[in-house]
């Protein structure tokens, strides 16, 4: 150290970065106008603002088959749950919002497919059964990554999070009932759903993303408090989760390396195509242009109902005023 | 592989390479943002639950109750204009809150009272 940067003190940024730091280590939370270095805002804004956009266009794959559920019960549950998704993606895109980016700044950035969203939603649903697989599988591996996120250091994050998990829990379970209702039902149906669950295994271990070896993120996440466990850590949290609800329910996953691992005390299991999943991520997935248009279509089809409302303000304020 | 990371909460997104939305020009005005304060049930507070976009006030309730109470988490709600609110910084050693960080005396475990004294 310099005599004259001990005359002057520490830069008044290093002194700030000092007392973020301390907030970081005590496991306390960052909330919105304190202070926080441009990379945490940032990495928070793409996290946070890219989950949002992952809720909303997960209402599309599963939306599909609101008017053709084979039930009033089963329709009245699917509805219930799109609603949840659009639900999460206003908690989320709210929590984004207090880093100081506005709704509307993401969500041109989600058209404009500047920002992404969770690969597994360019999946197609092919069958009824894939609503089952998606509560299941899909929003189980949501479930081991959000339930973590719960005490991640920002605050409006973590807030968020508690309230989206325990709407989750009502989602993995009606898609389990859902598969073993229909395992008790014809053969045709049993193989409904195996083909249905052969299709998801995959796709929903990508969910958690790359191997840790080939996340340089993870650290800093980490560090952050951001993120707690790394992508190998619910990997594998998932698998271990999951083996036995499958062999309850009666499937098995088209994993031929899975099995149990008696060292280790865990599942040892094979590794995704991460070639499909890095092109589902560059938007070449087999449903990313479909998904896109639908948003942008819906995003079109409002703007009516957006300016109307805008009128409609306007003019109860010039008659109130 | 190299610049992706699986943070994104529902799957896997990338971290880098995305903008963060600075210097993007909404196409259309936004709603004013609202913030939303939720009874859970008589006999507690209003607690801070998010926020919301609505052109009005009524409209503001209204997608309070469905984005926020979807499963009786409220009995009553309201919605505040989130420019009308005042606040301090957030951060505890903001001098505001100075002045009660020295009266250890306006806490009860201040005072020694005998283990004998009942009900106290």
């Amino acid at each position: 150290m310099t005599l004259t940067e001990t005359a002057r003190g520490p830069a008044p940024d290093a002194e700030l970065e000092r007392h973020f730091e301390a907030t970081i280590a005590r496991n306390d939370r960052i909330e919105p106008r304190d202070w926080m270095p441009e990379g945490y805002r940032k990495t928070l804004v793409r996290q946070i603002a890219q989950h949002a956009h992952s809720e909303i266009i997960g209402m599309q794959p599963e939306g599909n088959w609101i008017t053709r559920a084979p039930s009033l019960r089963r329709k009245a549950i699917l509805l219930a749950k799109v609603q949840d998704e659009a639900g999460h993606g206003l908690y989320l895109y709210s929590a984004a919002e207090t880093l100081g980016v506005s709704r509307l700044e993401l969500t041109e950035l989600l058209l404009a497919g500047r920002q992404k969203y969770s690969s597994i939603f360019n999946y197609p649903t092919l069958s009824y059964a894939d609503v089952g697989t998606i509560g299941w599988l899909v929003d189980g591996a949501a479930i081991c990554n959000q339930v973590p996120l719960c005490r991640t250091s920002y605050g409006p994050y973590g807030r968020a999070m508690i309230r989206v998990c325990k709407e989750e829990s009502f989602h993995q379970r009606q898609g389990y009932e859902l598969l073993a209702t229909m395992m008790r039902g014809t053969d045709e149906q049993r193989a409904m759903v195996q083909e249905s669950v052969d299709r998801f295994w995959w796709p929903a271990l990508m969910m958690f993303g790359p191997p840790d070896a080939d996340s340089p993120n993870t650290a800093q996440s980490m560090a952050w408090g951001i993120k707690r466990n790394t992508n190998d850590e619910l990997r594998q949290k998932f698998v271990d989760m999951s083996v036995p609800q499958a062999e309850a329910l009666g499937v098995t996953f088209p994993d031929p390396e899975l099995r149990w691992n008696e060292e280790r005390g865990h599942h040892d299991f094979g590794q995704p195509d991460w070639e499909e999943f890095m092109e589902g991520v560059k938007g070449n997935g087999p449903c990313n242009a479909q998904r896109m248009a639908h948003r942008r279509r819906a995003h079109e089809d409002g703007a009516w109902v957006r300016e109307a409302a805008t009128a409609y303000a306007a003019k109860q304020r010039k008659a109130t005023a | 592989m190299s610049n992706l990371s699986a943070e994104g909460g529902h799957g896997a997104v990338p971290l880098q390479g995305v903008p963060t939305g600075e210097g993007v020009t909404p196409p259309e005005p936004e709603w004013p943002l609202w913030e939303v304060f939720v009874r859970g049930k008589r006999g507690l507070n209003h607690v801070h639950v998010g926020s919301l976009h609505a052109a009005d006030d009524r409209m503001a309730l209204l997608h309070a109750r469905d984005v926020y109470t979807r499963r009786n988490e409220g009995v009553s709600i309201w919605v505040v204009r989130a420019d009308a609110i005042t606040a301090s910084s957030p951060d505890e050693k903001d001098p505001m809150f100075a002045p009660s960080g020295d009266k250890v005396y306006r806490h009860p475990t201040f005072y020694d009272i005998p283990d004998n004294v009942p009900h106290m």
